[in-house]
């Protein structure tokens, strides 16, 4: 116990020290400051931006990393990411764009004209601090990472201010024009009349309508973004409200918006529709404009769950990019505006790696690969959380995929109305409320309205299938004039989910029928999307009229919709490939190490056994052959004739205390001997010995020549009865005796049963449960246990307790006979009347040690003591011997 | 001759032996008593509950449990797995040795002789029987019940709603039982353990499961971190791996090499003890 207990404070010592003396990670100070800045169109509008610097904590020069905001967000909003980024060796600046928190000016949606202006002088702010590693006077070592309002500015910075190094935007637009006025159709033919087509969209690039003119717009998010009150950022949501003063007329219509962007944005949500000046000035702040001209290493991170922002923009801006021969690498993660995880932790590590490589050209950072989709793992069976892969591919393929699997839709041509209002409209995603709540798992609710929609559904998939872009499919419109439509792509188990709309995606659509003609076919891009499609579901492509989130006619109007080609396009891309995830080592290692260790725990067990055998002294009396017993031979050693020699034993108890000290006697055969001795003397210790239950500490029992061990065969001529019986008490007398004899394994005729049972003397209750015995026929049971098989030894402890006088008139008889037989007896007993009786021989122990040993005729005349004229009682002499005589 | 006739040390305590004597318990009678009721007081239960209608079902694995005869059984492995069967492995073989040694029959085992290491043996090996079939005789019996009471459907996947065909999943069912069983084998092994180092039979259950609770509460503590994987008890509904509509091996090939891992360690720590013990009881 000391050594566990020595062991445990030594680990916690350990542990403790660990602790105290593991590195902190270090400690990093932001120095806030308002740095003003000077732009507009004209440059000459001064703009205090309210900014705070990180210097790199372990001093240098460090490269630096600029650190945008979201919409609505401040500098505050980024303050925890600063200080992780500058904890690995950066110089970060955050500040609040112009238009929030405390900077002044007003918002410009990240307008080269005065946004990036403002970036271009934090970056020559930056080239003057002392801490900030310079590429070139003037030019310092700097990437810009932010997501959302602050991934555009990283992009529209980098494009137009080439001293930017590396950039990774995050779950920003290319085309904010095609964001807020989407249109995923191009119409190809008209018709009957088969009219030229307006070609819109190279269906190849994916579902940015250039055509944002004619999109549709995207009415609730559009109020959001545009809206005085609400935020993109939750967390400003739930901060304290900056603005104290009640608002004027002209900031409660505009808010810190340019007012020239607010008068457009009014025009637009009044009519739903898209006015060139609109489309111009949406552009003017689109990266997509501008990306061609990138130069810094791009790592476009880009929200699966994006009903504002979809993965569609971060492929257009990255094609562009890549197309000027740009480094880029793009990653679809689980989150965006509508919720999700937000993995921010792996976010983190690959924007960190970007950083390490680009910034710092660390080559040996962890590479990022060109294209990494974070895909559900499934739970892990641990913890039942769920996990997330994140396969990977060596080149980005596109929203077309590498492949395409083409899917058999079917339907007839549906009837669809849509209602005078809009109202009710089908519900795909709620803007906002997606990441106001956390985001869930599932694509949210998702309801068409009866009557609005068209069903074409495909056979149920014989393999799963996995889509990895933008699927495409042709639809036919009959109908008049405009017609807006909603196509999304449905994943339907035939068992009791609901249809599942992967990520709450919808495609709108607007096509224009021609005057001439009744019908216009389309070719719809679907939204893009990383889905699984399970073997057996269906793949349903439903059309509606209504929307939720988007500005629909209010005119009421029905509609034809039908399948143009039965043809679904789905891409897949063959090269994500998960990064092998084998079974971990240890699953194998663990078991094979573990049988190694028990394998050696249970040799060594062995080895100790002879160690301590090899320590037993020679034995000093006897003269026996053999008088060296140590080593493997020791056992055959000894006289086969001497029913029991000890020698020499000696026994502590596990206080030190000297159980048996030293003790020596020798029996033969035909003997009945007694062992006496007070309470405590040794005697049962002794026993126990004998028996193979207890390791002497030193010196040895040899029965029949034999040395005693534990389980050592010899004891098979042993019968014992020691401290009392023992017996399983659920089961009857006889089932005991039986079972016992079985399990020595020894042949049932070799028993003696019925002579045992004799000495028993239990009748009938022999089948009776023995936990319904009284003490002494227990004793008797266990008496005739211990006979069983007739032993040539036969040790008992105390057999008389509880036996009535004739019982133990009876047993004194047995004794006699049996050891008259040539076999041997060995008694313990308090009952010296009994053993003057019964025994020939007697040993006296006391504390552990011979006192006296011989024949009871011997002791009885040697002995001194005589009282009353009578012969000498053994009662007598035994208080004698012991010194306890009054 | 220094042996008794007939006698030899690898016939002594044969397995037919100690399991007679082993079944003839109450103890053993009243856990497998329970353990084959138990899914008709589940049955009986359900009948009893108020009925739900139509579709509006949810998905989780007790509202499907109704569905079918291997839903059901799937269900009543996953009320038991975590605690009843623990029990009842932890009683077999935490009583084993520790009971003989309340009744003082151990020391005239010992002295018949059985050899110390031989009579580990031969009641380790039969309370993992006696362990086994209790665990197996449940999900059984379970299954017998679900489909007289539920019908012998195809089992619907808890959390997807998929359906498996019956006959696809049985299969399935038998690497369920047999996870379970490997995933018991800590319990078992630590069980056993105590049970060579005491002589308080409900000492040697109570230690088995009192360590298990310890356990249970630690891996409640996230900030241990992929620690938490080593504990023997994290890995204990891996099986539900085995009914997703896509077999994965990955959890319970980590669970089965924990539970293997430590219960080697501590079976041979057991032998290694017992062989040395002194025998006082």
């Amino acid at each position: 116990m000391k050594r566990v207990a020595a062991l445990a404070a030594a680990l916690a010592l350990i542990g403790v020290t660990a602790w105290l003396v593991w590195p902190s990670a270090p400690e990093v100070r932001g120095q806030d400051q308002t740095i003003t800045v000077v732009d507009g169109p004209d440059d000459d509008q001064r703009v205090e931006l309210d900014t705070t610097f990180f210097p790199p904590p372990d001093g240098g020069k460090a490269p630096a990393v600029l650190i945008a905001h979201g919409f609505g967000g401040t500098k505050q909003s980024v303050r925890q990411q600063a200080i992780d980024v500058a904890r690995q060796g950066y110089a970060v600046l955050t500040w609040s764009a112009r238009g929030f928190g405390r900077s002044t000016g007003e918002i410009a949606l990240n307008s080269p004209d005065y946004e990036v202006k403002d970036v271009k002088q934090l970056i020559d702010w930056l080239a003057k601090r002392p801490e900030v590693r310079l590429d070139a006077a003037g030019d310092p070592r700097v990437g810009i990472a932010g997501g959302s309002y602050g991934g555009a500015i990283a992009l529209m910075t980098a494009a137009l201010d080439h001293r930017v190094d590396a950039i990774v935007p995050q779950i920003t637009w290319s085309d904010l024009a095609a964001a807020l006025f989407p249109n995923a159709a191009t119409q190809t033919t008209s018709g009957a009349a088969s009219a030229e087509s307006t070609v819109t969209v190279d269906p190849a690039t994916g579902a940015i309508g250039q055509d944002a003119e004619g999109g549709v717009f995207k009415r609730m998010w559009a109020g959001i973004f545009f809206g005085q009150g609400v935020s993109l950022d939750a967390s400003s949501l739930l901060g304290r409200r900056e603005a104290a003063a009640p608002l004027t007329p002209e900031q409660a219509r505009c808010g810190r918006f340019l007012p020239t962007i607010c008068d457009i944005y009014q025009q637009v949500a009044t009519n739903g529709r898209a006015t060139p000046e609109a489309v111009s000035l949406l552009r003017a702040s689109s990266p997509i404009t501008v990306a061609n001209q990138i130069k810094a290493p791009t790592l476009l991170i880009q929200g699966q769950r994006d009903s504002l922002f979809p993965l569609s923009h971060a492929d257009a801006t990255a094609r562009a990019i890549a197309a000027a021969g740009t480094p880029v690498s793009l990653a679809w993660f689980d989150g965006g505006h509508d919720g999700g995880d937000g993995e921010a932790e792996w976010v983190a590590e690959q924007s960190s790696a970007w950083f390490a490589r680009y910034l710092k050209g660390d080559t040996s950072a962890p590479a990022v690969s060109a294209f990494t989709v974070t895909r559900d793992g499934g739970r892990d069976p641990g913890t039942r959380q769920r996990i997330r892969l994140h396969p990977e591919a060596g080149s980005y393929p596109g929203l077309t995929g590498t492949d395409t699997t083409t899917v058999r839709l079917s339907g007839p041509e549906q009837n669809i109305v849509n209602p005078p209002g809009g109202a009710p409209a089908s519900i795909s995603t709620v803007p906002g409320v997606g990441s106001l709540l956390g985001g869930g798992q599932s694509g949210g609710v998702s309801i068409d309205m009866p009557g609005q929609s068209a069903a074409f559904e495909s056979a149920p998939l014989t393999a799963p299938l996995q889509l990895t872009g933008s699927s495409t499919v042709r639809i036919r419109v009959t109908g008049e004039g405009e017609v807006t439509l909603f196509a999304k792509l449905y994943d339907v188990s035939d068992g009791a989910q609901p249809p599942a709309l992967p990520a709450g995606l919808v495609a709108p659509i607007r096509v224009t029928i021609p005057e001439d003609a009744a019908s216009a076919e389309a070719a719809v891009t679907l939204p893009a999307v990383d889905y699984r499609f399970a073997a057996g579901h269906r793949l349903r492509l439903v059309v509606t009229t209504t929307d939720m989130g988007f500005a629909t006619p209010a005119t009421p109007a029905a509609y034809q919709v039908a399948l143009a080609s039965p043809e679904l396009k789905v891409p897949t891309v063959r090269t994500l490939a998960a990064p092998p995830s084998g079974v971990a080592w240890w699953v194998w290692a663990m078991p094979l190490a573990a049988v190694v260790v028990a394998g050696v725990l249970l040799a060594t067990g062995r080895t100790g056994t002879r160690k301590r055998r090899a320590a037993v002294p020679s034995r000093t009396d006897g003269g026996q052959a053999g008088t060296d017993p140590t080593g493997a031979d020791a056992g055959l050693a000894g006289d086969a004739d001497v029913p029991l020699e000890i020698s020499g034993l000696t026994k502590a108890y596990r206080n030190g205390e000297l159980a048996v000290d030293g003790l020596s006697f020798r029996v033969e055969r035909g003997q009945v001997l007694g062992l006496l001795g007070p309470n405590g003397a040794g005697k049962t210790t002794t026993m126990r010995m004998m028996m193979g239950l207890i390791r002497p500490d030193d010196g040895e029992i040899r029965i029949f020549g034999e040395r005693v061990t534990p389980g050592a065969p010899v004891l098979s001529r042993l019968g014992s009865f020691v401290e009392g019986p023992g017996f399983l008490p659920h089961l009857s007398g006889r089932d005991n005796i039986e079972l016992y004899w079985a399990a020595t394994g020894r042949p049932a005729a070799d028993a003696h049963f019925d002579e045992a049972l004799e000495i028993a003397g239990l009748g009938k209750a022999l089948e009776r449960a023995v936990r319904t015995y009284s003490q002494g026929m227990r004793q008797r049971l266990a008496i005739a246990q211990a006979m069983l098989g007739l032993p040539d030894l036969l040790v008992l402890d105390e057999p008389t307790n509880g036996l009535d006088p004739p019982q133990i008139r009876e047993m004194r008889e047995v004794l006699k006979r049996y050891a008259s037989d040539g076999r041997t007896v060995i008694v313990s007993s308090h009952m010296l009347a009994e053993v003057e009786q019964t025994c020939s021989h007697v040993v006296v122990m006391q504390r552990g040690k011979l006192v006296s040993a011989g024949p009871v005729s011997r002791l009885l005349t040697s002995s001194a003591a005589t009282t009353n004229g009578h012969g000498p009682r053994l009662e007598d002499v035994f208080l004698d011997l012991i010194g306890d005589k009054p | 001759m220094t042996v008794a006739t007939g006698y030899a040390a690898h016939r002594t305590l044969p397995l037919r032996v100690e399991i007679v004597r082993q079944f003839k318990r109450r103890r053993t009678m009243v856990m497998f008593g329970l353990l084959l009721a138990l899914p008709w007081i589940l049955v009986i239960a359900f009948q009893f509950g108020p009925q739900r209608n139509g579709q509006g079902q949810s998905l989780r694995i007790s509202d499907l449990a109704t569905e079918s005869g291997l839903n059901f059984a799937a269900f009543s492995l996953s009320v038991s797995a975590s605690f009843l069967l623990m029990v009842a492995v932890a009683l077999f073989c935490g009583d084993t040795v520790a009971s003989e040694a309340n009744w003082s029959s151990l020391r005239y085992l010992l002295a018949a002789p059985v050899p110390r290491d031989r009579l580990l043996r031969q009641k380790l090996i039969v309370s993992l029987g006696y362990s086994a079939a209790a665990v197996i005789c449940l999900p059984l019996m379970a299954l017998l019940a679900g489909t007289l009471a539920f019908g012998w459907n195809d089992i619907q996947v808890p959390g997807t709603g998929e359906t498996i065909p019956a006959m696809d999943v049985l299969p399935r069912f038998g690497i369920v039982i047999g996870y379970a069983l490997v995933s018991q084998l800590v319990v078992a092994g630590l069980a056993f353990l105590i049970s060579t180092m005491t002589d308080s039979p409900l000492g040697a259950v109570g230690g088995a499961v009192g360590l298990w609770i310890v356990c249970t509460i630690l891996q409640a503590v996230e900030a241990l971190g992929v620690l938490r994987e080593f504990l023997p008890t994290f890995w204990n509904n891996a099986w539900l791996d085995a009914l997703a509509p896509e077999l994965d091996w990955s959890g319970m090939a980590k669970g089965a090499s924990i539970s293997i891992t430590y219960a080697a360690l501590l079976v041979a720590v057991a032998f290694r003890r017992f062989r040395r013990k002194d025998v006082v009881s």
